[in-house]
Parts: C-alpha cells; sequence; structure tokens
C-alpha cells in the first residue's frame, strides 16, 4: 500500500524551498511494520503568512519549518501550530543553530531538530523518522478505534440480550398483574413456565459471559493436571443424555480406552458442554451424534458429529462472531447464549490449537477441536 | 378481567417470531375483545393476509427478513387500505438506526401507522390500538 504525506516547507529562501522539494521529490521508503510504502506530496511557503494561509487551505502532515522568517519567527509558528491542535509533526531548521534554539523548539512541540546548512542525505534521514512517526502513531490511533468500536457493538448487542428476556418476563407480570388470563391460576401455568424458561436463558447467558470475560482478561485461574480425557467425554455425555433422550438423539464416543492428556479439567468441560449440547440442540429427532477423540503426538483431536440442520456457507462464515444466532424455521425455539463457540474459540487459543467446522445444510456438521497438551509452569 | 370488551366482533393479525411477544400482545388484544390471529413468521402471515381481511394488525418488524415487516404491512395496505397497521420493533438495540414514527417524513415510508418500540406497556398498546380504531 502506498501513502502519500503532504510536507510543506516554509523558508524565506528560495533555493533552500527548492533544494529540498528536489530532495524529497522522488524519495519514498517502506514502512514494514504495517506494510506501507511512504512518498511525498510536496508544497511550498516563503513567509509565516503565506505559511498561515497554507495551513487554512488544507492539512499537511509534515512541516519543515524554517527558524528565521521575514515576518516572525520559527517559535511563533509552532505555538500557533500547537494551539491549533493539527495532527502533523513539525520539523524545525535554522543556520543559528545552538542548543537553546534546539530546546525551546522541542518543548513548544517541534518533533526534530535541522541544522543548516544540511545534504540532501540528512534532510531524508531526519523527514523518513518523522514520517515513520507519524504512520505508524495513526495507525495505532486507529487500531485504538476500531477496539473500542468493537467493544461499543458488543455492548450494544449484549445489552439488547439481556433486555430482551426481562421484557417477555416483564410482559408476562404485567399480564398476571391485571388479571388479563382471568381468576383462575391455572390459566397462568404457561406465562410462569415460559418466564423460568427465559430467567434460564438469562443465567445461561450471563454464566457464559463471565466465563468469557475471564478466559479474556486472562484472569481465570487454570488448573492444569494429568487425567484421562475420556473420562470428561463421558461425563458430558451423561449430562446431556436427558436432553438427547427427549428427542431420541442416540450419543456414541469412538474412543478406545483412556486418552492421557494435560490441561484444565474445568476447561475441557466447557469444551465439551459446548459441543454435545450445540449437537444436540440442532440435531433433528432420531438423530445420531458421534464424539471422536484421539492423541496424536503433542496434541488432542476432538470431533463431534451430528446429523442435524446443518449451516449454509454464509452462515459459516459468520458462525464465530459473538452473540451470532441464525433466525430460520429449522432452529425456530433452539435456546442458546450465542457465546458458546466463541468461548470455545478462546479456549482452543490458549491451548495453542484450533476450531474448525464442516457443515452441509440439512445433513449435519461437525465441529473439530485441536489442542496442545500443556506444560505445568 | 373486567375489561370492557369494546372491540367484540373485530378480527386482529398478530404477527412476531418471538413466541413470548406473540402470546403476551395476543392476550392484550383477546381482552380487548379481539378474535385473534397469529403468525410466527412472514410466510404464514401472507397466507393469512390474503385469505381474511382484519381490522387492525400489530406486526413485528424483523422477521425471516430485516424488513418483513414494512412487506406485510405494504401487503396488508394493499389489500385493505384502511387497516391499521402498528408495527412494533427492537430494531433500535438490534441495529441502531432511530426511528421516529412522528415525523411525516419517517411515516411516508414506513407504510405503518405507528411504531412502537419493544417493550412497551399493554396500557401504552391499548391506547394505540383505541386512537387507531376510531
Amino acid at each position: 500500500m502506498n501513502e502519500k504525506l503532504r510536507l510543506l516547507v516554509v523558508d524565506d529562501e528560495p533555493g533552500m524551498r527548492r533544494g529540498s522539494v528536489r530532495a524529497l521529490r522522488s524519495f519514498s521508503f517502506p514502512v514494514k511494520e504495517i506494510g506501507l510504502d511512504v512518498s511525498f506530496d510536496l508544497s511550498e511557503a516563503g513567509s509565516g503568512s503565506e505559511f498561515r494561509s497554507r495551513m487554512e487551505k488544507g492539512p499537511f502532515d509534515i512541516v519543515l519549518l524554517d527558524y528565521k522568517l521575514p515576518d516572525c519567527n520559527g517559535l511563533e509558528l509552532l505555538d500557533f501550530l500547537q494551539k491549533s491542535r493539527y495532527d502533523l509533526l513539525t520539523i524545525m531548521m535554522t543556520a543559528y543553530a545552538s542548543i537553546e534554539v534546539a530546546i525551546s523548539a522541542t518543548k513548544n512541540g517541534a518533533f526534530d531538530f535541522l541544522a543548516k546548512p544540511f545534504s540532501p542525505e540528512e534532510l531524508k534521514l531526519v523527514v523518513r523518522k518523522a514520517g515513520e512517526c507519524l504512520v505508524l502513531q495513526r495507525q495505532a490511533k486507529k487500531l485504538a478505534e476500531e477496539k473500542k468500536q468493537i467493544r461499543f457493538q458488543f455492548l450494544s448487542v449484549l445489552s439488547h440480550e439481556l433486555k430482551a428476556p426481562l421484557n417477555a418476563i416483564e410482559g408476562y407480570l404485567r399480564l398476571m398483574e391485571t388479571k388479563s388470563g382471568g381468576d383462575s391460576i391455572s390459566n397462568y401455568e404457561k406465562m410462569i413456565s415460559r418466564s423460568l424458561a427465559r430467567i434460564d436463558g438469562m443465567q445461561k447467558l450471563i454464566y457464559d459471559l463471565l466465563d468469557l470475560t475471564r478466559i479474556e482478561s486472562g484472569q481465570m485461574k487454570r488448573h492444569l493436571s494429568d487425567f484421562n480425557f475420556a473420562e470428561s467425554v463421558k461425563k458430558a455425555i451423561e449430562t446431556f443424555s436427558p436432553d438427547a433422550a427427549k428427542r431420541n438423539v442416540k450419543i456414541t464416543f469412538e474412543g478406545a480406552g483412556d486418552i492421557p492428556f494435560k490441561g484444565d479439567p474445568g476447561e475441557m468441560d466447557i469444551v465439551l458442554n459446548n459441543l454435545v449440547s450445540n449437537a444436540v440442540k440442532y440435531n433433528r429427532p432420531d438423530g445420531k451424534i458421534t464424539i471422536r477423540a484421539a492423541l496424536s503426538g503433542e496434541f488432542l483431536d476432538i470431533s463431534v458429529s451430528d446429523t442435524g440442520i446443518g449451516m449454509a456457507q454464509d452462515e459459516l462464515e459468520r458462525l464465530f462472531s459473538e452473540f451470532v444466532r441464525f433466525k430460520k424455521d429449522a432452529n425456530k425455539g433452539v435456546e442458546g447464549s450465542g457465546l458458546g463457540l466463541s468461548i470455545l474459540k478462546r479456549i482452543a487459543e490458549l491451548y495453542n490449537g484450533s476450531v474448525s467446522v464442516q457443515s452441509k445444510e440439512n445433513e449435519g456438521t461437525t465441529f473439530t477441536v485441536k489442542l496442545k497438551k500443556q506444560e505445568q509452569k | 378481567m373486567k375489561k370492557k370488551q369494546e372491540f367484540k366482533g373485530k378480527k386482529a393479525l398478530v404477527v412476531d417470531d418471538d413466541q413470548d411477544f406473540l402470546e403476551q400482545t395476543s392476550m392484550i388484544m383477546q381482552s380487548l375483545g379481539f378474535e385473534t390471529i397469529s403468525a410466527d413468521s412472514q410466510k404464514k402471515a401472507e397466507e393469512l393476509i390474503q385469505s381474511t381481511s382484519f381490522d387492525i394488525a400489530v406486526l413485528d418488524l424483523m422477521l425471516e427478513n430485516h424488513d418483513s415487516g414494512f412487506i406485510l404491512s405494504y401487503k396488508l395496505k394493499k389489500k385493505n387500505p384502511e387497516t391499521p397497521v402498528i408495527m412494533v420493533t427492537a430494531v433500535t438495540a438490534e441495529t441502531g438506526l432511530v426511528f421516529d414514527s412522528n415525523s411525516a417524513d419517517t411515516r411516508s415510508w414506513i407504510k405503518a401507522d405507528t411504531l412502537l418500540n419493544k417493550g412497551i406497556r399493554p396500557e401504552q398498546l391499548e391506547k394505540e390500538i383505541r386512537r387507531l380504531m376510531k
């Protein structure tokens, strides 16, 4: 990518201006950190007043400023730049090079200092330093903005997700308050069970959210130990058997014998519970779930396949974003926080591993998780 | 339950893919005396609009499509221009868009008589219904 920085040379000697412009006209340099090639768009000004009117017309990125101008001195202009809060860097040039001038210029916000006479090479070096600093600063600012934006989006979706169940519960309570369903308590059974279901969903969302923030902030205390992963799988199957039985979904584990692994068993439970609960929820009645787990070297490979509703390509692309839940007939009535897969991905990252997914609409989905054995610290 | 069945004999269409909201709105409409027919998708609602004439409709904006409510409102008004349509939405929370149903400019393209935010109180909905059914 190319970035053209606008550079203004301010000097009352035409020779100085021309010389600088000539040196910088075909000058460019790469900023490898962000894959950017920087070159310059050059303008000139011969006095303080010309400089001010130039500044009004267009924004500049770098100003090469002579210390002594006929109508004012460079320090005044520096002060003007400071007060106007331009997003630019200033390089002071002067023939009266002295430590004092350099210090006061830097104090007043100059980025760097060039002592006249200087060679084209010296000029390029100083300009390059300023250019690099500027584009890196701007990049950092942009990243911080983006991060803020993502955080804001997350929070606004989250507050919506928390408000929706509250609205539903409040709605039911108001109907009960006004006895809209009549005087008999039995008329309100459905409202009560729906309210409880929404509270359940909300609690699960809050638990998931706590898990996610703990993992992201690195504050989740990890309890690494040697354990048998096959046992974790069996526990997860037990947990979800009642839900699976309700829809006549059969869960099988294809793993032979013990699977010795080192990690945090609690994290393993989160991983397995997420995978198996999804496989149950998004399965069809009388469907099947196959869990496979095996060691290969330092890695543990886990896969969970279902015979459920599956996903289309465009859905797969959005799958791992927070709060993504697809609205479609096939999953109507399926509850979920929309955070499960984000949590899964974060945990896999903790284990230097990965999560991948293969899916075919109306046929089923397979999630594959790869986790690296953890070393005791 | 001592509410007057002031709209007895009138027919209401309620469309929402959130089963709780569908249930609650239907109950409110019934308590006002409406015969209430509900649908949980744009597709089902379109079929109902074709087969039945309604005296009022309460529509959720986002169903299968982001603009399902607008489409339904358009089709309903095309068939019965006099039928009032109340659009209910959580769209502000979901997309950050802000609609103001009270501005003439918004009303000119929204094709609904009123736009209400989800989470409104029953009495607010009742007030709107009375206003529109006059």
